[in-house]
This record gives C-alpha cells, structure tokens and sequence, in this order.
C-alpha cells in the first residue's frame, strides 16, 4: 500500500526536524557559555583547565548539531539556505570563523610546541564563546525582523545593502535576541559546571555568576519578545502564496496555536525553575531544567516563526520574494526520502545518551586533571 | 591518539567551511543543486557525523571509564563514521562531474532529484570513493612507515617500529594498489563522462588510433591554437605505443578523441561540435525564458505546453543536457588548463607507481632483517611522508580544474555559480582564513614533532 504524503506535510515535517536542532543547538552551546566564562569564572589556572576540559568533552556534540542544523536546513530548504548565506555573507562568515577558531582550540591548546600558545588557543575558545552564540541569535531573530533582498525568476539572490548582513547589527531586536542567546548560554554553562565539576568554590562563584548573567538575559529575552507580540509580520495566503503585512502576526500564530503558546510558556517557566532551585535551594540539578525550558522555548519560537502560513525570512526589500516552507523547500521527492533516513534519528539519540552516560558517570575533579588520560 | 586528536580537530575545521562555503560564495550553485544534496546531507549528517562526534569522545576520555571492549567498539565507530563522511560528500562531488538522476523544473529553475540510487551509484562516485579513501589509508601507511623509519634511524623504540613497518607495509601496499586500480577505473569512466578533462590530462589534441600511454612527457609553448586558445606542445614525451588505445577502446586500432574532435565536432563519430551544443544550450536557454515570461502573464496554455515539453525525453537529450552552454562565448572557452591537468595526472600517477615501490621493498628489507641497516632507505621512507600529501593534492586539482568552466559538468559554468557579493569581501575572507590556516599548519607540524620525539609512552 502507498500512502500519499502531501508536500505540505513534509514541509512541515522537515520545518519541526530543523527547530528540534535549532533548540538541541541553542541548549548545547552551553558549551559556547562556558567558554566565555574562562577570563571571569576560574580563580586559577587549574580551575580554568577543569572548565575548559569540562566543556572540551561536549564540545563535538555542539559543532555537530551546528553542522547538522546547517545541513538539514540546507537539504530541507535550500532556498534559505542560499539567499541568507550568499546575502548575509558577513553574519555567517563571522559565525563560521568564530566556529572554525573552535574547532582545533581543545585539541591544540595544551599541546608541547604549539607555537600559537596556550593564551592564543584560550582567547579563541572565549571568542568563540562570546560570538558565536551573539551572531546565530542575531541571524535567527531575521527570521522575524526580515532582510533586505530580492529573487529573480531563477531564484538568484540580489541583495540591497552593501554591509552583506552586517546590517543587521543595526536593528535592536535583532541584538537582543543575539544577548539574550549569549546571556542563556553563559547561564546553561554555569549551570552545567555546577552539575558536573567537584569543587565548591568554583561552584560558588558560579552561583554568583548565575544571578548576575540572569537579570541581563531576563531583560533582553523580554524586550524581544514583547516586541515580537506586538510586531508585524509577513503572512503567506494559503491560496496564492502572495505575501501581505499583517499587525501583531506573532501574537496571532500563538493563539492560532495554543500548544506552541503552552510550550513556550512551560519552556520559559522551566529555564526560571532551573535557575531558581540553583539560587535559593543550591540544587545540582538546574541544568536539566534549564536546559530542557530552552529546548522548548526555542523550538517554539522556530514554530511560530514557519508555521501559520508566516514568512519565515521575510524580505523587507521586495514582499513577494519573501520565503515561506512552501516555496523555500526542496522537492516531494527529497523530502520523502530524507524522511525515510530520519526514522533513525531515534537510534541516534539513544545511542549518544548512552555515551554521554558513560562518560559523565563521574564527576571532574582537580586529581583528574593532573591524570595521565587524554585532556586539554 | 595526540596525533589523531590533532589532525581530527584540523578535519572538523576545514569540514565546516565547506558545508558554509556552499551558501556563502556559491549560493546560485547551492539553489540548482540544493535538492540533489539534501539526500546525500541528511544521510551524511544524522549517520557520520554524530557516530563519529559521540564515539570520538568514548575513545578520548572513557578509557577508565568503559569497558576496554566498548573503548574498541567505540574507536572502530568513529573509523567507520569517517570513512562513512567521505562517502557522501565525493556522492556530491562526483555529481558535479556527471550528472544524474535528476529532471529540472522550470518553475523552480533547479534540479530536482527522481533517483536517489542513480545519484549514489553514480559510476563517477563509485571510482572516486574507493580511489579517494584508499589513497587516504595509504597516506596514514605512509606516514607510519616514515615515523618508524625515523624510530629506526635513531635505533629508539626498534620493536615497536619494525612491528609498525610491518603493518604500514602490508597495510599500504594493498592500499597503494587499490589506489593503483580505482585509479585507471576512474580515469577510463573520465574518458567516457569527460571527454575533455580526459582528452587534457593526455594533452590529446588531434584524436587517433593506436594512441599510446604517455608515461611522462614535458610540454612547450608553440604557435599551435585550437579556435583562439593557444595550447602546447610536446617538447619531448615517453610513452608505451598503443597503449592508451588499447585501455580506452579494447584493442590497438580504436579510435582515441582528442579536444579538436570535441570543440570541431566529429561527424564519423557522432560527436557534437562545441558551436552546436552552444547553439542548443540556447535553445533550452530561451525556452526557460519563456516559460518564465508565459508565467508572468499567466498564459496558462503556453504554461502547461512548455512545461511538458520540459518532460521530453527528445528535448532532454538533444537540448537541456547542453543547458550550460548558452553562457559558453566561444567553443574553445570549455578547454580547460591543459598545463594543470597534464602535469597533475601524470605527476600523480608517477607517485602511485613509487609508492608501491616504497611499501614493496619495506616489506622485502623487514623480512630480510636489514631494513634497520639500510640508512638510505630509511631516509627515503621519512622523505616520502609529505608524497601522499601531494598526490592527493594533485588529484583535486585534476578533478577540478580538469572539469572547467564548469561547476557541473555542460550544466553550469563556475562564473554562473557563485553568489553577488563583491570580489573584496572574497579576498578579504581568503586571507583571512589563509592567515589561520598557515598559523595552524605550522603549530601542528610543530605539535607533530615534538610528539613523535617524545615517543610513545611506555
């Protein structure tokens, strides 16, 4: 028996398989928060190496989950993925420096005869940091706040400023989504330290760290979105694909879709909850809470940003060239398939939960470091 | 496991500018394929890459904290999970050298894949993944047997390197010789897919019969010209008679294509000349222009009638497999550099037959007992180390520069691929990353060395 998968549907399908990573990613760039921490948190030099060798055994899943966002976007929507990054050149190839600096810091670090030396390999895990978690909050807040280009009838990218993205830095809701992105990093990286390292006065001062990088996000989080309730947005008729200005569009996809609505609302509540417990009742356990209200919140929000019939990267240079699920997406044919090869994802993620297991079984600690084992 | 961790990590940085590389520099190109990638992407993505990245760290820091056979799982894991990543990106590649599998849409104005088992089993892709991973085990043999060779030299760690040459030996020996047969399968599927890249890398200008293999030869300039284009010349060249006829036809009397047959035509052999296919490259052009313009004013008779015309098999064969050549000015603009490609194929088809050279006597001197002894043989090995390196290289160079001016073979010219951002912001993220990069080079080759002087511990 055949069984007719609609296009619409598979868009659909796939626009949910990009914001699970779009959220998994926001979350593990808990990684990203720690690293930003380095110059601030440890009050020695055996401190900073347990931090670094803390986010160093977690780092591979983040930059995975960053290729593997890139890439599913890429197969899922292509259009997106060449009119944003053939457009906003400068934003992405910003967000790849400041990830390829990553890349080979861990491992070169603390290698005799590096050359570049320690402090050089130090300084591009903070810039990586600092900036990366920035500039992807920065480029996904466009998916609300719109770009400036426009396609021709072979679907080729013209784009209407000469910054190349770096416009974007011009637009206040687009920087407070980039801080509070930082902000939540810096807070899920704390919070992870607290969960996984053996030493009190780093988890102390982590303590402290937490409520001082909470009212920061609590304030840029917030500014984003009651702007976002309030903002315009670009819908798509159903019909005709053409694109019309609609008042307060968020606000409406949220109560056209309560569950998203509850979703973002336990989400949020639950990176409180997280926080809170670590605060006053010096829980352990605030990272699982945080982090899950993370993944929640983030996902939601990709949610409203495609679904509804919402442009997901609008172009305020020429409405109708504005991007949709529908018009931005690969083939019926692809889609299926790649549908078929993400029943596996399920395999996927059990077998790194259990890897993760078996490794974070004990906690890190000082006499760790100075170990014969692999470390950085 | 320092110097995996290394390379690794250089490997993860060079992967990702790839992936962002197609958005960022070639977004026309990332749109016209993005649907025949997505497969090969998502497979690569959700198979290798967390295989790799999960197990990775088993293998890294779980050595006290696993089982040692869950440590061994795990590294044959993140093995296969490479080897895996290699697949699909050469799928992707090997599509843009042949086409296949795939209709275009007029309404999108891309490709959209119809058969993902055409585009993995791409015979381009099938050559090019088993050439490609197995020159990489033989670069790894190469630089083990270099390592031990230096070991053995400084008469340090003798058992450990004699036991290492012997399994680099055997290992890249077998290796040097499948990269030695994928090798001649790949270049007869080149001379049958890319008659042009094939005709350059023999520097093959006039076609013939009883061609003969050129085992080296030196080229110069002369007065030759094939339309405007000014080619060389053999100053002097060394072949085997007939040979080239015999690997490519069967037996010494067929017929060998040169460039002249492709960019002239050749009617005996029914091929195209370079002119028609431009002129039917055009043809598709202008049809796609007006099904474009039939859209705008929503001629929905002129609609439907092109679009099935862009369902014909006819129309398909004899008009949009020409499709990149409306952009094509003159015929003799798709020579590629015959220079680069001559000198990359035979340089390294010339390593691949020392190589073999290389691990065989290896082998024989280990067995003899007196490899320890032969001071210039070890030096050979450990001077050897960088050879792969480049053989690699120069394999990449034949598969891209060979195809030019193309990004997709006869579908696409390069200049039509990439995205309007002004050739300052290109530079500026060269250097950029040319700058990194050379830092990183040289603080790993310096890493690598204090390793391999320290030694393994004990």
């Amino acid at each position: 028996m055949t069984v007719m998968i609609s296009q619409l549907f598979l868009q659909h399908y796939w626009w949910i398989i990009v914001s699970i990573l779009a959220s998994l990613l926001v979350f593990l760039m808990f990684v990203q928060g720690g690293q930003s921490l380095i110059y601030s948190l440890p009050q020695n030099n055996i401190q900073k190496t347990m931090i670094v060798n803390t986010m160093g055994r977690k780092w591979e899943f983040t930059f995975t989950t960053l290729v593997t966002f890139g890439g599913a976007f890429f197969a899922s929507f292509p259009l997106f993925y060449a009119t944003s990054f053939g457009g906003a050149y400068w934003v992405w190839i910003a967000i790849l420096f400041s990830f390829t600096i990553q890349a080979i810091a861990y491992e070169f670090r603390s290698k005799p005869n590096n050359i570049l030396g320690q402090k050089t390999f130090d300084l591009f895990l903070f810039l990586n940091g600092s900036l990366g978690p920035f500039l992807i909050g920065v480029a996904v807040a466009t998916f609300f706040t719109g770009a400036m280009f426009k396609l021709n009838q072979m679907n080729q990218v013209h784009w209407a400023t000469q910054w190349y993205g770096l416009e974007a830095l011009l637009n206040l809701r687009n920087l407070a989504l980039g801080f509070a992105v930082l902000f939540l990093a810096r807070i899920n990286g704390l919070l992870y330290i607290i969960n996984t390292l053996e030493d009190d006065a780093l988890i102390k001062r982590s303590i402290k760290g937490l409520i001082t990088n909470s009212i920061p996000f609590l304030i840029f989080f917030l500014f984003f979105v009651i702007s976002l309730l309030f903002s315009k947005g670009f819908a798509a008729d159903p019909l005709t694909s053409s694109i019309t200005v609609e008042k307060f569009k968020y606000m409406h996809n949220f109560i056209h879709m309560p569950v998203v609505l509850i979703l973002f609302l336990a989400g949020v509540a639950s990176v409180l909850f997280g926080i809170g417990i670590t605060v006053f009742r010096k829980s352990l356990s605030g990272i699982w809470f945080t982090g899950s209200g993370t993944v929640l919140s983030i996902f939601s929000l990709f949610l409203i940003a495609g679904f509804n019939g919402t442009s997901f990267y609008p172009s305020l240079f020429d409405l109708q060239s504005s991007l949709t699920i529908s018009n931005a997406s690969s083939s019926h044919f692809t889609l299926k398939t790649m549908m078929y090869v993400s029943f596996i994802i399920p395999f996927v993620i059990t077998y790194i939960w259990f890897a993760w297991k078996a490794i974070n079984n004990n906690k890190i600690t000082e006499a760790e470091m100075s170990s014969e084992e692999h470390k950085y | 496991m320092t110097l995996f961790g290394i390379n690794f990590a250089i490997g993860i940085a060079t992967g990702i500018i790839l992936e962002f590389e197609f958005g960022t520099n070639w977004s026309n190109y990332s749109w016209f394929v993005g649907d025949i990638f997505g497969v090969p992407l998502a497979v690569e993505g959700i198979l290798a890459f967390f295989l790799e990245s999960t197990f990775v760290a088993v293998m890294f820091f779980g050595w006290n904290k696993v089982s040692k056979k869950f440590h061994l799982i795990s590294t044959w894991l993140v093995a296969i999970g490479a080897n895996l990543s290699a697949l699909w990106i050469l799928v992707a590649n090997a599509w843009m050298q042949h086409p296949v599998g795939m209709i275009f849409n007029p309404d999108t104005a891309r490709n959209e894949m119809v058969s993902f088992w055409a585009v993995l089993f791409n015979q381009v892709a099938v050559d090019k993944f088993l050439h490609t991973i197995s020159s990489g085990f033989l670069l790894a043999s190469m630089f083990v047997l270099g390592i031990s060779a230096w070991y053995l030299m400084r008469k340090r760690e003798e058992q450990m390197a004699k036991r290492s040459i012997l399994i680099a030996g055997i290992f890249g020996l077998l290796s040097s010789l499948m990269v030695a047969y994928t090798g001649d399968q790949s270049a007869r599927t080149v001379s049958k897919v890319q008659p042009v890249k094939f005709a350059s890398m023999e520097a093959l200008y006039d076609g013939k019969s009883n061609a003969g293999l050129l085992a080296f030869g030196l080229l110069k300039d002369t007065d030759k010209k094939i339309g405007d284009k000014k080619v060389r010349e053999f100053a002097f060249k060394i072949q085997i008679p007939n040979l080239l006829s015999v690997l490519t036809g069967g037996d010494k009397d067929s017929y060998v294509q040169g460039l002249q047959d492709h960019i002239m035509g050749n009617e005996k052999l029914g091929l195209l000349s370079t002119a028609e296919k431009i002129k039917n490259g055009k043809f598709a052009r202008d049809v796609l222009t007006s099904y474009k313009s039939a859209r705008l004013i929503n001629d929905t008779a002129q609609i439907s009638s092109i679009k099935r015309t862009f369902k014909e098999k006819e129309f398909n064969d004899k008009y949009f497999r020409y499709f990149g050549y409306a952009s094509i000015d003159k015929p003799e603009d798709v020579i590629p550099d015959v220079t680069a490609s001559f000198y990359s194929f035979h340089l390294m088809v010339i390593l691949g037959f020392l190589f073999i050279m290389i691990f065989s006597v290896a082998l024989y001197l280990l067995f003899k007992g007196t490899i320890s002894d032969n001071k210039w043989f070890l030096w050979i090995a450990l001077l050897s180390i960088p050879l792969p390196y480049i053989a690699s290289e120069l394999g990449w160079i034949l598969t891209e520069l060979g195809r030019q001016p193309w990004i997709i073979q006869d579908m696409m010219t390069v200049s039509k691929a990439v995205s309007q951002i002004s050739t300052g912001s290109v530079i500026t993220t060269f250097i950029l990353f040319a700058v990194l990069f050379t830092g990183l080079l040289i603080s790993e080759v310096s890493i690598m060395v204090r390793q391999i002087k320290t030694g393994p511990k004990h």
